[in-house]
Protein backbone atom coordinates (compact mmCIF):
# COMPACT_ATOMS: atom_id res chain seq x y z
CA UNK A 1 0.00 0.00 0.00
CA UNK A 2 1.27 3.50 -0.78
CA UNK A 3 2.07 6.19 1.77
CA UNK A 4 -0.81 8.17 0.38
CA UNK A 5 -3.15 5.25 0.78
CA UNK A 6 -2.00 4.66 4.33
CA UNK A 7 -2.54 8.23 5.48
CA UNK A 8 -5.92 8.37 3.79
CA UNK A 9 -7.13 5.25 5.46
CA UNK A 10 -5.99 6.48 8.87
CA UNK A 11 -7.83 9.75 8.44
CA UNK A 12 -10.88 7.90 7.25
CA UNK A 13 -10.64 5.62 10.23
CA UNK A 14 -11.05 8.61 12.52
CA UNK A 15 -13.95 9.83 10.42
CA UNK A 16 -15.64 6.48 10.90
CA UNK A 17 -15.02 6.82 14.62
CA UNK A 18 -16.83 10.15 14.60
CA UNK A 19 -19.94 8.38 13.28
CA UNK A 20 -19.63 5.13 15.18
CA UNK A 21 -18.83 6.79 18.51
CA UNK A 22 -22.18 8.48 19.16
CA UNK A 23 -23.99 5.44 17.73
CA UNK A 24 -22.41 3.08 20.21
CA UNK A 25 -22.90 5.56 23.03
CA UNK A 26 -26.61 5.56 22.30
CA UNK A 27 -26.66 1.78 22.45
CA UNK A 28 -24.51 1.57 25.55
CA UNK A 29 -25.56 0.68 29.05
CA UNK A 30 -29.25 -0.06 28.64
CA UNK A 31 -29.98 3.62 28.20
CA UNK A 32 -33.70 4.54 28.27
CA UNK A 33 -33.38 7.84 26.43
CA UNK A 34 -32.97 10.06 29.47
CA UNK A 35 -35.27 12.86 30.63
CA UNK A 36 -35.25 14.53 27.20
CA UNK A 37 -35.85 11.65 24.79
CA UNK A 38 -37.94 9.35 27.01
CA UNK A 39 -41.09 11.58 27.01
CA UNK A 40 -40.71 12.07 23.25
CA UNK A 41 -40.55 8.34 22.68
CA UNK A 42 -43.78 7.95 24.64
CA UNK A 43 -45.35 10.73 22.60
CA UNK A 44 -44.25 8.93 19.44
CA UNK A 45 -45.83 5.76 20.80
CA UNK A 46 -49.21 7.56 20.48
CA UNK A 47 -48.63 7.70 16.71
CA UNK A 48 -48.19 3.94 16.70
CA UNK A 49 -51.38 3.67 18.79
CA UNK A 50 -53.18 5.63 16.10
CA UNK A 51 -51.76 3.40 13.34
CA UNK A 52 -52.68 0.31 15.36
CA UNK A 53 -56.24 1.48 15.86
CA UNK A 54 -57.05 3.24 12.57
CA UNK A 55 -54.89 1.42 10.02
CA UNK A 56 -54.06 -2.08 11.23
CA UNK A 57 -57.09 -3.04 13.33
CA UNK A 58 -60.02 -4.65 11.48
CA UNK A 59 -63.09 -4.56 13.79
CA UNK A 60 -64.64 -7.70 12.32
CA UNK A 61 -61.57 -9.88 11.76
CA UNK A 62 -61.65 -12.87 14.12
CA UNK A 63 -58.50 -14.29 15.64
CA UNK A 64 -57.77 -17.89 14.68
CA UNK A 65 -59.30 -20.59 16.91
CA UNK A 66 -57.41 -23.72 17.93
CA UNK A 67 -58.47 -27.29 18.71
CA UNK A 68 -58.66 -28.28 22.40
CA UNK A 69 -55.58 -30.45 21.85
CA UNK A 70 -53.51 -27.31 21.24
CA UNK A 71 -54.13 -25.99 24.77
CA UNK A 72 -51.04 -25.07 26.74
CA UNK A 73 -50.78 -27.23 29.89
CA UNK A 74 -52.26 -25.29 32.81
CA UNK A 75 -48.98 -25.29 34.73
CA UNK A 76 -47.22 -23.68 31.73
CA UNK A 77 -49.62 -20.73 31.46
CA UNK A 78 -48.39 -18.31 34.11
CA UNK A 79 -50.72 -16.76 36.68
CA UNK A 80 -49.91 -13.19 37.43
CA UNK A 81 -51.25 -10.24 39.39
CA UNK A 82 -49.88 -6.99 40.75
CA UNK A 83 -51.06 -7.97 44.26
CA UNK A 84 -49.17 -11.25 43.97
CA UNK A 85 -46.01 -9.45 42.83
CA UNK A 86 -46.23 -7.16 45.85
CA UNK A 87 -47.40 -9.52 48.62
CA UNK A 88 -46.74 -13.04 47.40
CA UNK A 89 -50.43 -13.98 47.40
CA UNK A 90 -53.32 -13.43 45.01
CA UNK A 91 -56.22 -11.14 46.01
CA UNK A 92 -58.37 -12.66 48.74
CA UNK A 93 -61.46 -14.67 47.68
CA UNK A 94 -63.44 -12.92 50.47
CA UNK A 95 -64.39 -10.27 47.93
CA UNK A 96 -66.34 -12.82 45.88
CA UNK A 97 -69.19 -13.06 48.45
CA UNK A 98 -70.96 -9.86 47.48
CA UNK A 99 -69.17 -9.10 44.23
CA UNK A 100 -70.92 -7.49 41.29
CA UNK A 101 -69.79 -5.67 38.15
CA UNK A 102 -70.68 -2.02 38.02
CA UNK A 103 -71.31 -0.63 34.54
CA UNK A 104 -71.60 3.13 34.28
CA UNK A 105 -70.09 6.35 33.05
CA UNK A 106 -71.59 7.85 29.90
CA UNK A 107 -74.51 5.39 29.56
CA UNK A 108 -78.31 5.68 29.60
CA UNK A 109 -78.88 2.61 31.80
CA UNK A 110 -76.13 2.19 34.38
CA UNK A 111 -76.40 -1.20 36.07
CA UNK A 112 -74.85 -3.72 38.41
CA UNK A 113 -74.55 -7.28 37.23
CA UNK A 114 -73.94 -10.22 39.56
CA UNK A 115 -72.01 -13.23 38.34
CA UNK A 116 -75.29 -15.19 38.23
CA UNK A 117 -76.84 -12.50 36.03
CA UNK A 118 -73.84 -12.52 33.69
CA UNK A 119 -74.00 -16.31 33.43
CA UNK A 120 -77.58 -16.16 32.17
CA UNK A 121 -76.58 -13.93 29.23
CA UNK A 122 -75.63 -15.62 25.93
CA UNK A 123 -72.03 -16.80 26.25
CA UNK A 124 -69.13 -17.36 23.88
CA UNK A 125 -66.44 -20.05 24.23
CA UNK A 126 -63.27 -20.10 22.15
CA UNK A 127 -59.76 -21.59 22.21
CA UNK A 128 -57.27 -18.95 21.14
CA UNK A 129 -53.65 -17.90 21.40
CA UNK A 130 -52.60 -15.48 24.11
CA UNK A 131 -49.82 -13.03 23.19
CA UNK A 132 -47.80 -11.59 26.06
CA UNK A 133 -45.83 -8.38 25.47
CA UNK A 134 -42.78 -10.26 26.77
CA UNK A 135 -42.81 -12.43 23.66
CA UNK A 136 -44.31 -15.70 24.90
CA UNK A 137 -47.55 -17.26 23.76
CA UNK A 138 -49.98 -19.82 25.20
CA UNK A 139 -53.23 -21.40 24.04
CA UNK A 140 -56.30 -21.66 26.28
CA UNK A 141 -60.09 -21.88 26.22
CA UNK A 142 -62.08 -18.96 27.59
CA UNK A 143 -65.84 -18.62 28.23
CA UNK A 144 -67.72 -15.41 28.86
CA UNK A 145 -70.22 -12.78 27.75
CA UNK A 146 -69.25 -10.61 24.75
CA UNK A 147 -68.63 -7.03 25.86
CA UNK A 148 -70.84 -5.98 22.93
CA UNK A 149 -73.79 -7.80 24.57
CA UNK A 150 -73.37 -5.84 27.80
CA UNK A 151 -72.84 -2.60 25.87
CA UNK A 152 -76.23 -3.11 24.19
CA UNK A 153 -77.87 -3.42 27.64
CA UNK A 154 -76.46 -0.20 29.07
CA UNK A 155 -76.78 1.92 25.90
CA UNK A 156 -73.73 4.20 25.85
CA UNK A 157 -74.31 7.87 25.05
CA UNK A 158 -73.13 9.28 21.72
CA UNK A 159 -70.20 11.13 23.30
CA UNK A 160 -68.62 8.04 24.90
CA UNK A 161 -65.43 7.07 23.07
CA UNK A 162 -63.50 4.84 25.48
CA UNK A 163 -64.04 2.12 28.03
CA UNK A 164 -62.27 1.96 31.34
CA UNK A 165 -61.95 -1.40 33.14
CA UNK A 166 -61.18 -1.34 36.88
CA UNK A 167 -60.15 -4.16 39.20
CA UNK A 168 -59.54 -5.02 42.85
CA UNK A 169 -55.92 -6.01 41.99
CA UNK A 170 -53.95 -3.14 43.56
CA UNK A 171 -55.84 -0.61 41.43
CA UNK A 172 -54.84 -2.28 38.17
CA UNK A 173 -56.88 -0.79 35.34
CA UNK A 174 -56.95 -0.47 31.56
CA UNK A 175 -58.36 1.95 29.00
CA UNK A 176 -59.72 0.59 25.74
CA UNK A 177 -60.88 2.02 22.43
CA UNK A 178 -64.53 1.16 21.77
CA UNK A 179 -63.82 -0.65 18.48
CA UNK A 180 -61.57 -3.23 20.17
CA UNK A 181 -64.03 -3.60 23.07
CA UNK A 182 -66.87 -4.24 20.58
CA UNK A 183 -64.82 -6.86 18.70
CA UNK A 184 -66.93 -10.06 18.60
CA UNK A 185 -64.23 -12.00 20.50
CA UNK A 186 -63.79 -9.49 23.32
CA UNK A 187 -65.53 -11.05 26.32
CA UNK A 188 -66.07 -10.72 30.06
CA UNK A 189 -64.71 -14.16 30.87
CA UNK A 190 -65.72 -16.27 33.87
CA UNK A 191 -64.17 -19.59 32.85
CA UNK A 192 -60.68 -20.74 31.86
CA UNK A 193 -60.34 -24.19 30.21
CA UNK A 194 -64.02 -25.00 31.03
CA UNK A 195 -63.72 -24.23 34.79
CA UNK A 196 -64.66 -21.14 36.77
CA UNK A 197 -61.75 -18.72 37.13
CA UNK A 198 -59.51 -19.31 40.12
CA UNK A 199 -58.07 -16.38 42.10
CA UNK A 200 -54.80 -16.81 40.16
CA UNK A 201 -56.61 -16.30 36.86
CA UNK A 202 -58.55 -13.19 37.82
CA UNK A 203 -61.71 -14.51 39.53
CA UNK A 204 -64.56 -13.95 39.41
CA UNK A 205 -64.53 -12.07 36.10
CA UNK A 206 -61.82 -10.85 33.76
CA UNK A 207 -61.58 -9.19 30.40
CA UNK A 208 -60.35 -11.44 27.61
CA UNK A 209 -59.67 -10.85 23.92
CA UNK A 210 -57.31 -12.49 21.41
CA UNK A 211 -56.86 -9.14 19.63
CA UNK A 212 -54.94 -7.50 22.50
CA UNK A 213 -51.70 -8.15 24.38
CA UNK A 214 -52.12 -9.78 27.81
CA UNK A 215 -51.54 -6.61 29.83
CA UNK A 216 -54.68 -5.04 28.29
CA UNK A 217 -56.84 -7.88 29.67
CA UNK A 218 -57.95 -6.63 33.08
CA UNK A 219 -58.38 -9.37 35.70
CA UNK A 220 -60.45 -9.21 38.93
CA UNK A 221 -62.95 -6.82 37.31
CA UNK A 222 -65.01 -4.48 39.47
CA UNK A 223 -66.23 -1.82 37.05
CA UNK A 224 -66.61 -0.91 33.44
CA UNK A 225 -67.16 2.77 32.60
CA UNK A 226 -67.69 4.64 29.37
CA UNK A 227 -65.69 7.86 29.08
CA UNK A 228 -65.13 10.77 26.75
CA UNK A 229 -61.43 11.16 27.68
CA UNK A 230 -58.91 8.42 27.05
CA UNK A 231 -58.22 6.41 30.22
CA UNK A 232 -54.60 5.31 30.74
CA UNK A 233 -53.73 2.02 32.37
CA UNK A 234 -51.52 0.50 35.05
CA UNK A 235 -48.65 -0.37 32.70
CA UNK A 236 -49.63 2.11 29.99
CA UNK A 237 -49.10 5.00 32.44
CA UNK A 238 -45.55 3.74 33.00
CA UNK A 239 -44.69 3.74 29.29
CA UNK A 240 -46.12 0.58 27.73
CA UNK A 241 -47.93 1.12 24.40
CA UNK A 242 -51.53 2.15 25.05
CA UNK A 243 -53.26 0.40 22.15
CA UNK A 244 -51.54 -2.97 22.65
CA UNK A 245 -53.28 -4.65 19.71
CA UNK A 246 -51.91 -7.77 18.04
CA UNK B 1 2.36 -3.96 -5.23
CA UNK B 2 5.66 -5.87 -4.99
CA UNK B 3 8.37 -3.56 -6.37
CA UNK B 4 10.30 -1.30 -4.03
CA UNK B 5 10.08 1.69 -6.37
CA UNK B 6 6.28 1.65 -6.56
CA UNK B 7 5.53 3.93 -3.57
CA UNK B 8 7.75 6.64 -5.04
CA UNK B 9 5.92 6.48 -8.35
CA UNK B 10 2.50 6.40 -6.79
CA UNK B 11 3.15 9.38 -4.57
CA UNK B 12 4.17 11.55 -7.51
CA UNK B 13 1.08 13.51 -8.58
CA UNK B 14 1.39 12.34 -12.19
CA UNK B 15 1.07 8.71 -11.09
CA UNK B 16 -1.94 9.18 -8.80
CA UNK B 17 -4.98 7.10 -9.33
CA UNK B 18 -7.86 8.98 -10.89
CA UNK B 19 -10.32 10.71 -8.60
CA UNK B 20 -13.84 9.65 -9.50
CA UNK B 21 -17.26 10.54 -8.16
CA UNK B 22 -18.59 7.28 -6.81
CA UNK B 23 -21.54 7.63 -4.42
CA UNK B 24 -24.47 9.98 -4.84
CA UNK B 25 -25.43 12.12 -1.85
CA UNK B 26 -28.61 10.14 -1.29
CA UNK B 27 -26.69 6.86 -1.15
CA UNK B 28 -24.24 8.25 1.39
CA UNK B 29 -27.02 9.77 3.50
CA UNK B 30 -29.14 6.62 3.56
CA UNK B 31 -26.05 4.46 4.21
CA UNK B 32 -25.07 6.30 7.38
CA UNK B 33 -28.64 6.83 8.56
CA UNK B 34 -29.20 3.12 8.09
CA UNK B 35 -26.08 2.35 10.14
CA UNK B 36 -27.39 4.43 13.06
CA UNK B 37 -30.98 3.09 12.84
CA UNK B 38 -29.77 -0.51 12.52
CA UNK B 39 -27.67 -0.21 15.70
CA UNK B 40 -30.71 1.25 17.48
CA UNK B 41 -33.08 -1.43 16.14
CA UNK B 42 -30.74 -4.23 17.20
CA UNK B 43 -30.01 -2.80 20.66
CA UNK B 44 -33.70 -2.11 21.42
CA UNK B 45 -34.60 -5.51 19.93
CA UNK B 46 -32.17 -7.25 22.29
CA UNK B 47 -33.81 -5.35 25.17
CA UNK B 48 -37.20 -6.74 24.07
CA UNK B 49 -35.76 -10.25 23.65
CA UNK B 50 -34.53 -10.09 27.25
CA UNK B 51 -38.11 -10.23 28.53
CA UNK B 52 -38.42 -13.82 27.28
CA UNK B 53 -35.19 -15.50 26.18
CA UNK B 54 -36.77 -18.59 24.60
CA UNK B 55 -38.55 -19.43 21.36
CA UNK B 56 -41.82 -21.32 21.08
CA UNK B 57 -45.01 -21.48 23.10
CA UNK B 58 -44.53 -20.95 26.83
CA UNK B 59 -42.45 -23.86 28.21
CA UNK B 60 -42.74 -25.61 24.84
CA UNK B 61 -39.50 -24.74 23.02
CA UNK B 62 -39.22 -24.81 19.24
CA UNK B 63 -37.07 -27.61 17.90
CA UNK B 64 -34.55 -25.16 16.45
CA UNK B 65 -31.06 -24.24 17.62
CA UNK B 66 -30.63 -21.19 19.85
CA UNK B 67 -27.21 -21.10 21.51
CA UNK B 68 -28.41 -18.04 23.42
CA UNK B 69 -31.45 -19.79 24.94
CA UNK B 70 -32.08 -18.62 28.50
CA UNK B 71 -29.22 -16.11 28.40
CA UNK B 72 -30.03 -12.46 29.03
CA UNK B 73 -28.33 -9.97 26.72
CA UNK B 74 -25.56 -7.90 28.32
CA UNK B 75 -26.57 -4.43 29.40
CA UNK B 76 -24.12 -2.66 27.07
CA UNK B 77 -25.88 -4.21 24.07
CA UNK B 78 -29.38 -3.05 25.08
CA UNK B 79 -31.30 0.14 24.46
CA UNK B 80 -34.37 1.25 26.39
CA UNK B 81 -33.58 0.39 30.02
CA UNK B 82 -36.59 -1.94 30.42
CA UNK B 83 -39.12 -3.72 28.23
CA UNK B 84 -41.40 -0.70 27.72
CA UNK B 85 -38.41 1.51 26.87
CA UNK B 86 -37.09 -1.09 24.43
CA UNK B 87 -40.50 -1.34 22.76
CA UNK B 88 -40.82 2.43 22.43
CA UNK B 89 -37.34 2.77 20.90
CA UNK B 90 -37.95 -0.19 18.57
CA UNK B 91 -41.34 1.05 17.34
CA UNK B 92 -40.08 4.64 16.96
CA UNK B 93 -36.93 3.69 15.02
CA UNK B 94 -38.75 1.10 12.90
CA UNK B 95 -40.44 3.76 10.74
CA UNK B 96 -37.31 5.79 9.82
CA UNK B 97 -35.44 2.48 9.36
CA UNK B 98 -38.05 1.32 6.83
CA UNK B 99 -38.31 4.78 5.24
CA UNK B 100 -34.53 4.95 4.76
CA UNK B 101 -34.56 1.52 3.14
CA UNK B 102 -37.41 2.48 0.79
CA UNK B 103 -35.72 5.78 -0.10
CA UNK B 104 -32.52 3.90 -0.96
CA UNK B 105 -34.37 1.28 -3.03
CA UNK B 106 -36.33 4.04 -4.77
CA UNK B 107 -33.08 5.75 -5.67
CA UNK B 108 -31.60 2.50 -7.03
CA UNK B 109 -34.66 1.92 -9.18
CA UNK B 110 -34.91 5.51 -10.40
CA UNK B 111 -31.20 6.03 -11.16
CA UNK B 112 -30.56 2.60 -12.67
CA UNK B 113 -27.83 2.01 -10.06
CA UNK B 114 -29.48 -1.29 -9.23
CA UNK B 115 -27.74 -2.73 -12.29
CA UNK B 116 -24.33 -2.58 -10.61
CA UNK B 117 -25.68 -4.05 -7.35
CA UNK B 118 -28.25 -6.74 -8.15
CA UNK B 119 -26.81 -10.24 -8.24
CA UNK B 120 -28.12 -12.07 -11.31
CA UNK B 121 -27.52 -15.56 -12.74
CA UNK B 122 -24.81 -14.21 -15.05
CA UNK B 123 -22.83 -13.16 -11.94
CA UNK B 124 -22.43 -16.75 -10.77
CA UNK B 125 -19.31 -17.55 -12.86
CA UNK B 126 -17.51 -14.26 -11.99
CA UNK B 127 -18.42 -14.86 -8.33
CA UNK B 128 -16.65 -18.23 -8.46
CA UNK B 129 -13.55 -16.54 -10.01
CA UNK B 130 -13.61 -13.89 -7.30
CA UNK B 131 -13.86 -16.54 -4.61
CA UNK B 132 -10.87 -18.38 -6.17
CA UNK B 133 -8.90 -15.13 -6.01
CA UNK B 134 -9.74 -14.64 -2.33
CA UNK B 135 -8.75 -18.26 -1.64
CA UNK B 136 -5.42 -17.51 -3.44
CA UNK B 137 -6.20 -20.17 -6.04
CA UNK B 138 -6.10 -17.49 -8.69
CA UNK B 139 -3.26 -14.94 -8.83
CA UNK B 140 -4.64 -11.85 -10.55
CA UNK B 141 -7.65 -9.86 -9.31
CA UNK B 142 -10.47 -10.53 -11.83
CA UNK B 143 -11.70 -7.64 -13.92
CA UNK B 144 -14.63 -5.92 -12.30
CA UNK B 145 -16.88 -2.94 -12.60
CA UNK B 146 -17.95 -0.76 -9.73
CA UNK B 147 -18.58 -3.87 -7.65
CA UNK B 148 -17.38 -7.42 -8.14
CA UNK B 149 -19.77 -10.37 -8.31
CA UNK B 150 -19.27 -11.31 -4.66
CA UNK B 151 -20.01 -7.77 -3.63
CA UNK B 152 -23.19 -7.89 -5.71
CA UNK B 153 -24.16 -11.11 -3.93
CA UNK B 154 -23.49 -9.50 -0.55
CA UNK B 155 -25.40 -6.30 -1.33
CA UNK B 156 -28.33 -8.19 -2.80
CA UNK B 157 -28.36 -10.44 0.26
CA UNK B 158 -28.37 -7.51 2.69
CA UNK B 159 -31.30 -5.78 0.96
CA UNK B 160 -33.23 -9.08 1.04
CA UNK B 161 -32.30 -9.46 4.72
CA UNK B 162 -33.62 -5.97 5.43
CA UNK B 163 -36.91 -6.94 3.78
CA UNK B 164 -37.13 -10.21 5.76
CA UNK B 165 -36.32 -8.42 9.02
CA UNK B 166 -39.04 -5.85 8.32
CA UNK B 167 -41.69 -8.37 7.28
CA UNK B 168 -40.97 -10.79 10.14
CA UNK B 169 -41.09 -7.77 12.46
CA UNK B 170 -44.60 -6.89 11.26
CA UNK B 171 -45.55 -10.57 11.55
CA UNK B 172 -44.80 -10.61 15.28
CA UNK B 173 -46.13 -7.07 15.82
CA UNK B 174 -49.58 -7.91 14.41
CA UNK B 175 -50.03 -11.70 14.38
CA UNK B 176 -53.86 -11.38 14.32
CA UNK B 177 -54.40 -8.38 12.03
CA UNK B 178 -51.65 -9.53 9.63
CA UNK B 179 -52.29 -13.25 10.22
CA UNK B 180 -51.51 -14.04 6.54
CA UNK B 181 -48.03 -12.54 6.94
CA UNK B 182 -47.42 -14.36 10.22
CA UNK B 183 -48.53 -17.61 8.55
CA UNK B 184 -46.02 -16.96 5.75
CA UNK B 185 -43.25 -17.14 8.34
CA UNK B 186 -44.71 -20.33 9.84
CA UNK B 187 -46.67 -18.73 12.70
CA UNK B 188 -45.86 -16.30 15.51
CA UNK B 189 -43.24 -18.39 17.31
CA UNK B 190 -41.25 -19.14 14.15
CA UNK B 191 -41.58 -15.57 12.90
CA UNK B 192 -40.05 -14.39 16.18
CA UNK B 193 -37.20 -16.86 15.65
CA UNK B 194 -36.52 -15.64 12.08
CA UNK B 195 -36.67 -12.04 13.27
CA UNK B 196 -34.03 -12.83 15.92
CA UNK B 197 -31.90 -14.70 13.36
CA UNK B 198 -31.79 -11.62 11.11
CA UNK B 199 -30.06 -9.78 13.97
CA UNK B 200 -27.05 -12.11 13.84
CA UNK B 201 -26.95 -12.07 10.04
CA UNK B 202 -26.90 -8.25 10.18
CA UNK B 203 -24.12 -8.36 12.79
CA UNK B 204 -22.11 -10.88 10.74
CA UNK B 205 -22.57 -8.92 7.53
CA UNK B 206 -21.53 -5.66 9.18
CA UNK B 207 -18.35 -7.16 10.69
CA UNK B 208 -17.36 -8.67 7.33
CA UNK B 209 -18.34 -5.48 5.47
CA UNK B 210 -16.19 -3.25 7.70
CA UNK B 211 -13.27 -5.71 7.69
CA UNK B 212 -13.25 -5.88 3.87
CA UNK B 213 -13.44 -2.10 3.56
CA UNK B 214 -10.24 -1.73 5.58
CA UNK B 215 -8.43 -4.79 4.22
CA UNK B 216 -9.30 -4.56 0.52
CA UNK B 217 -10.44 -1.06 -0.41
CA UNK B 218 -9.96 1.58 2.32
CA UNK B 219 -10.50 4.34 -0.24
CA UNK B 220 -14.15 3.31 -0.48
CA UNK B 221 -14.69 4.57 3.09
CA UNK B 222 -13.69 8.07 2.03
CA UNK B 223 -15.96 7.67 -0.99
CA UNK B 224 -18.92 6.72 1.22
CA UNK B 225 -18.34 9.90 3.25
CA UNK B 226 -17.39 12.50 0.59
CA UNK B 227 -18.63 10.76 -2.53
CA UNK B 228 -15.15 10.87 -4.16
CA UNK B 229 -13.10 7.77 -4.76
CA UNK B 230 -9.38 7.43 -5.45
CA UNK B 231 -8.55 3.75 -5.13
CA UNK B 232 -7.84 0.42 -6.74
CA UNK B 233 -11.19 -0.03 -8.50
CA UNK B 234 -12.00 3.26 -10.21
CA UNK B 235 -14.03 1.92 -13.14
CA UNK B 236 -17.80 2.10 -13.48
CA UNK B 237 -20.11 -0.32 -15.17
Amino acid sequence: MTELGRSLSRRDFFRLGAVAGPTSLVAACGWDGGPVLQPRLQAFSRINDWIGEKVLFSPGRPAREYPLSARTPVQNFPMYSITYNRTGSFPSPDILRDWSLQIGGLVRNPMRLTLQALETLPSLTYTVKHHCVEGWTAVATWTGVPVSTVVALVEPKAESRYLRFDSFDSRYYNGWDLASAMHPQTILAYAYNDRPLTMGRGAPLRLYSPVKLGYKLTKYLTAMSFTRERPGGYWEDQGYPWFGGV
Amino acid sequence: MGSASEPAIASATSGRRPLVKRYAGLVRLTHWLNAVFLVGMIASGLQIYNAYTHFGLRNDPLDLPNPLDGNPMPQWARLGGWLAGGLNWHFALAWPFVATGLLYLGFLAFSGEWRSLLFRPRDIAPAVQMQLYYLRLRKDHPQQGKHNALQKAAYTFIVALGAIATLSGFAIYQPVQLAWLTALFGGYELARYWHFLTVWLFVGFTLLHVALVFLVDPASLRAMITGWYRGRFPSHD
